[in-house]
């Protein structure tokens, strides 16, 4: 898929490949990390082969790393996303009751998702759009709630150019003040919980030609490059 | 406990009445699906079923967990034929509008309900109700809609909310082998909601690839002891559905 580019933008913004790619830089060597669908399942691509990282999928596996193109391989040997990821050494298998008891236990260390919107107090949405009043919750709130370090990989707006990074979120909440790190197509910000009223987005990086100004644009909240002094 | 061998699919879920509530293992997908015992119901033409599965009724639209040279099969065919009053599940639909899944366009039409629970919430209400648990609190939901009229409590300066076990009548499950006490062997991750379903439903109902004689099973590869399984019904060699 090629870039988007939305009247107005000073440059390219980055395609999903490269944001999965940037996300994965984030994900501690020796980590345990669990990939929702969609951009986030990419991260998978841009790892070495011999990294320490082990990928979770909640329905029963963990330790998998390449996929067979769609729609070959084994149904047996599937991730969440419902492809059927290669057989490799120190795989494990298990029943979803011990999964959960591994994500909501906290034993997972680092999940990547996907997200509709996200608040400045680090509140994410990402389970219902609600015009359409049926959605689909899947392993993404407990992930969201109980992992330790939440990574959001999303493009910066809508298909509209409306911001996603927003005040409060309008969308039904997947979970309160969890998100970590958002990584988009155009920025990678982090969130810092100093205190309870005190949540500030820091600007960490720009894609290639963006500045503070231009992502601030798209942004609805306030984007810090240095936090304020306390 | 005497296990019941069928020798057919119907034979097999022949005392199943319409307003049951039936759960369907697996975990979307094809593999731990009891696919045969779930085309046997849709065939049976029972009515107003409650239906439990996890993620359900997106394989048809999208070939989630299905080999793309067959065609899937999936929660879906309950609900063409419209024999379901509600579904309990955490993933009823994709994300693509385009085409819309069969549960969507029941729901929309007005003829299911359709009930959203997180995917650790669903399993553990699974595994309390065949633990003899009635309730447990999980910090999975706080702040959210599916928090809407639950107990909250604090522990240790955490917000748990209360949910509920979740039993059924018929469990309609899948394993590769059973020996003939019901001991299931699974392979892989068709394990998923299997096991814990086995041991809530009233009946639970095992579709398998192959029924061996006892001690074919290495005791120490028991998935699920064969206390919680009442009937087998083994499938046909060759089946070319997965």
């Amino acid at each position: 898929m090629s870039p988007k580019h939305y009247r107005g933008d000073p440059a390219p913004r980055s395609s999903r490949e490269d944001i999965a790619k940037k996300a994965a830089r984030y994900l501690p060597q020796g980590s345990a990390v669990n990939l929702g669908i969609g951009i986030p399942a990419l991260c998978a691509n841009y790892l070495p082969k011999n990294t320490s990282i082990r990928y979770h999928a909640e329905n029963g596996l963990l330790g998998y790393q390449e996929l067979w193109p769609k729609g070959e391989g084994n149904p047996n040997i599937m991730d969440a996303g419902g492809n059927f990821p290669k057989p490799i050494a120190g795989m494990a298998f298990f029943d979803s009751v011990e999964s959960f008891n591994m994500i909501r236990g906290g034993h997972i260390d680092v999940t990547v998702l996907g997200a509709l919107q996200v608040s400045k107090n680090g509140d994410i949405a990402n389970w219902m759009i609600s015009s359409r009043g049926i959605g689909s919750i899947g392993g993404a709130m407990d992930l969201a709630e109980n992992t330790p370090t939440v990574i959001v990989t999303m493009e910066h707006t809508t298909t509209n150019n409306e911001p996603k990074i927003v005040g409060n979120c309008s969308y039904p909440l997947t979970s309160k003040g969890c998100v970590n790190l958002i990584v988009t197509d155009v920025a990678i910000i982090e969130v810092i919980y100093s205190d309870i009223d005190n949540i500030q987005l820091l600007l960490k990086e720009t894609a290639p030609g963006w500045t503070k100004t231009d992502v601030q644009k798209i942004t609805a909240v306030e984007l810090f490059q240095h936090l304020p002094k306390a | 406990m005497k296990i019941q061998i069928c020798k057919t699919y119907d034979e097999a879920i022949s005392d199943i009445k319409s307003n049951s509530t039936i759960m369907i293992g697996g975990f979307g997908g094809a593999g731990g699906q009891p696919t045969r015992l779930m085309l046997a119901l849709r065939d049976s033409g029972l009515k107003n079923l409650t239906l439990i599965g996890n993620v359900a009724g997106i394989s048809k639209t999208t070939g989630y967990g299905w080999p793309s040279n067959i065609e899937p099969i999936d929660h879906g065919i309950f609900f063409e034929s419209n024999q379901v009053k509600k579904i309990v599940c955490s993933f009823p639909v994709p994300g693509t509008t385009k085409p819309l899944s069969d549960i969507e366009k029941s729901w929309k039409e007005g003829l299911c309900e359709v009930e959203i629970i997180p995917q650790g919430t669903l399993i553990e209400k699974i595994r309390s109700a065949g633990a003899g648990i009635p309730a447990f609190y999980t910090p999975t939901g706080v702040g959210t809609p599916v928090a809407e009229g639950k107990e909250q409590r604090a522990f240790h300066g955490r917000t748990y909310l209360l949910e509920f076990a979740l039993p059924a009548d018929y469990a309609l499950i899948r394993a590769h082998r059973a020996d003939t006490f019901g001991n299931l062997e699974y392979v892989g991750t068709s394990r998923s909601f299997n096991p814990a379903m086995a041991t809530a439903g009233k009946v639970t109902i095992a579709e398998v690839d192959k029924i061996v004689a006892p001690g074919k099973i290495n005791p120490e590869r028991v998935g699920t002891p064969g206390i919680y399984v009442n009937r087998l019904i083994e499938r046909e060699a060759g089946d070319p559905l997965p």
